[in-house]
C-alpha cells in the first residue's frame, strides 16, 4: 500500500471519518441496550455525540510540569493508535495491505490499554493507581489467550497478512480461534464482567479519575474506536468472502451489530468479577481453548 | 451566536453529568436522588449520568445542611468540578438548614459557601422534582457563556423569581 492509500484508509474509510460516527453509534447501542434491559427508555439517539461536544467545551484543570504534558499526551496516543487499528481492518475488497499487518494491528490494539495504565500512574491519584494496577493484571491475563488465538488463525492460513486471511475460506479451526478472541473482547473493552480497571462503584473511574474536558472526550472516543477495531477484526475474519459485494457488506454489518448487542447484553446481565476470579478464568478456562486452537491448527498443518 | 456556540449550548443542555455530594444529610434526599436514576423516573432520558469523579461532572448536587466537617470538602469538590458548572441544592436542608437550624455543628446554609443555581425544596423532594431541578440546571449551563463562571443567578423551581423556599 502506498502513502496515499494508507492516508485515505486512516482518515476516510475505514479510518476516522467512518469510524468516529460508528464509534458513537456503538457507544449509544451499549447504553441503550443496558437501559432497555432494565426497562428504562434510556439515552436519546446521538447521546455519545452530545457528550463528546459538551466535554470539548469544558475547561480542563491546569497541569504543570512534565507530568501534565504526559497526561495530556496519553489520550491523544490512545486515539491515534486505535484509529490506526481501525484503518488496518481488511474491509475493502481490494485491501492492499502488507505482509505482517496482522502483527501491527494487534500491537496497535494493545496501545490504548498501555496508555490507560500509564495515564493512571501519571495522574498520581490513588484511585487511578489502583485502576492502573488492575488494568495491568487484566492485560497480562487475557492477552496470552488473545495472542494465541490470533496466532492460531494466522497459522491455519500460513499467513500474517490480513487480506489473505480475510479472503481465504475459513476452516472450522479458525472459528475456534475467533471464539477465543470473542471471549477476550469484554476484558479488552473493560465492560462487565471484566470492568475492573474502571469500576465506578469502588474506585470511581480508575485511571480516568483526574481527566476532564477534552482529554476525557478523547478517552471516550478511544474506547469507541476500540469497540470498532475489536468487533471489526472478528467480523471481517468470520465472514467468508462471497461473489456479491452487497452480501458481504450486509453480512459484516449484521454480524457486527449482533456482536455489539451480545457483548452489551452480557455486560448488563452480569456483575463485576473480582481480580483473582478474572485471572483464574482466563488462565484456566480460556487458555485451554486457545491451546486447543493453536495445537489443532499446527497438527492440521503438519498433516497437509 | 455562532454555529459552534449554538451546538455547544444544545449539547450542554442534553448531557448534564451530575456529581452527588452529601454534606451531612440524613440520607432521605440521597435515596430520592438515586431513585430519580432508577427505571421508574429514568433521568438518563435527559442524558443525566451519575459520575464518580467531580472532574467529570457538570452539575454538583448537594444534599444536607452543611456541617463543620463537610464545609472544607464542599469547597474542595466545588473547585474540582471543571467549568462551566452549576450547583443544585437538593432538599430543604441546604436551602435553609431546615429543622437543624440552631445546631452548633452547622455552618450552613449552602449558599454561604458556594453559589447555588437551583433549589429543589422538600423534605425530601420527590424524584421527579429532582429530575426537574437537574434539567433546570442544565438549561442554566447552556445559557452560561463563559467557561469558569462563578457568579450565577439564583432560581428556584418552586419560585422562579428567585426567592428562597
Amino acid at each position: 500500500m502506498n502513502l496515499l492509500t494508507a492516508l485515505a484508509r486512516f482518515f476516510i474509510f475505514p479510518g476516522l471519518l467512518f469510524a468516529i460516527p460508528a464509534a458513537w453509534l456503538v457507544l449509544w447501542i451499549e447504553r441503550k441496550s443496558v437501559a432497555l434491559l432494565q426497562q428504562r427508555i434510556g439515552p436519546p439517539f446521538g447521546q455519545p455525540f452530545f457528550d463528546f461536544v459538551k466535554l470539548i467545551g469544558k475547561s480542563t484543570p491546569a497541569r504543570p510540569g512534565v507530568n501534565g504534558i504526559l497526561m495530556r499526551a496519553w489520550p491523544l496516543i490512545a486515539v491515534s493508535a486505535s484509529a490506526g487499528a481501525v484503518g488496518l481492518l481488511p474491509v475493502l475488497p481490494t485491501h492492499g495491505g502488507f505482509q505482517g499487518d496482522l502483527i501491527l494491528l494487534l500491537a496497535l490494539m494493545e496501545i490504548p490499554a498501555i496508555c490507560m495504565i500509564v495515564a493512571g500512574f501519571s495522574s498520581r491519584s490513588l484511585f487511578g493507581e489502583i485502576g492502573s494496577a488492575r488494568e495491568a493484571v487484566l492485560l497480562v491475563s487475557y492477552n496470552l489467550v488473545f495472542l494465541l488465538a490470533a496466532v492460531s488463525i494466522a497459522v491455519s492460513q500460513h499467513s500474517f497478512r490480513l487480506e489473505a486471511l480475510a479472503s481465504a475460506t475459513a476452516t472450522p479451526w479458525r472459528y475456534l480461534g475467533l471464539i477465543a478472541i470473542l471471549i477476550c473482547l469484554p476484558a479488552k473493552l473493560h465492560v462487565n464482567p471484566f470492568s475492573l480497571p474502571n469500576a465506578e462503584q469502588e474506585i470511581y473511574s480508575g485511571p480516568m479519575v483526574e481527566y476532564a474536558g477534552f482529554e476525557l472526550a478523547l478517552w471516550q472516543l478511544s474506547h469507541g474506536l476500540e469497540w470498532i477495531a475489536g468487533v471489526g477484526l472478528v467480523v471481517t475474519l468470520a465472514i467468508p468472502p462471497s461473489a456479491h459485494l452487497w452480501l458481504d457488506v450486509a453480512g459484516v454489518l449484521f454480524l457486527g451489530l449482533l456482536l455489539v448487542l451480545a457483548i452489551s447484553i452480557i455486560a448488563a446481565a452480569t456483575a463485576r468479577l473480582a481480580i483473582d476470579t478474572t485471572v483464574r478464568f482466563y488462565w484456566q478456562c480460556t487458555l485451554a481453548f486457545a491451546v486447543l486452537a493453536i495445537s489443532t491448527t499446527l497438527l492440521m498443518r503438519l498433516r497437509s | 451566536m455562532s454555529l459552534w456556540t449554538r451546538l455547544l449550548c444544545a449539547c450542554r443542555r442534553r448531557s448534564p453529568w451530575i456529581f452527588h455530594m452529601n454534606s451531612g444529610s440524613c440520607n432521605g434526599c440521597d435515596i430520592e436522588l438515586i431513585a430519580s436514576l432508577t427505571p421508574r423516573y429514568d433521568a438518563e432520558q435527559l442524558g443525566v449520568l451519575l459520575q464518580g469523579s467531580p472532574r467529570h461532572a457538570d452539575i454538583l448536587c448537594v444534599t444536607g445542611p452543611v456541617t463543620q466537617t463537610a464545609a472544607p470538602a464542599i469547597h474542595t469538590v466545588y473547585e474540582q468540578v471543571c467549568g462551566p458548572k452549576a450547583v443544585v441544592a437538593i432538599g430543604s436542608c441546604p436551602a435553609s438548614t431546615n429543622v437543624f437550624i440552631d445546631s452548633r455543628v452547622l455552618v450552613g446554609p449552602l449558599d454561604k459557601h458556594i453559589p447555588v443555581d437551583v433549589y429543589v425544596p422538600g423534605c425530601p423532594p420527590r424524584p421527579d422534582a429532582i429530575v426537574r431541578g437537574i434539567a433546570a440546571a442544565a438549561n442554566i449551563l447552556a445559557e452560561r457563556r463563559d467557561k469558569t463562571a462563578t457568579e450565577s443567578p439564583v432560581t428556584s423551581i418552586a419560585n422562579p423569581e428567585g426567592a428562597r423556599p
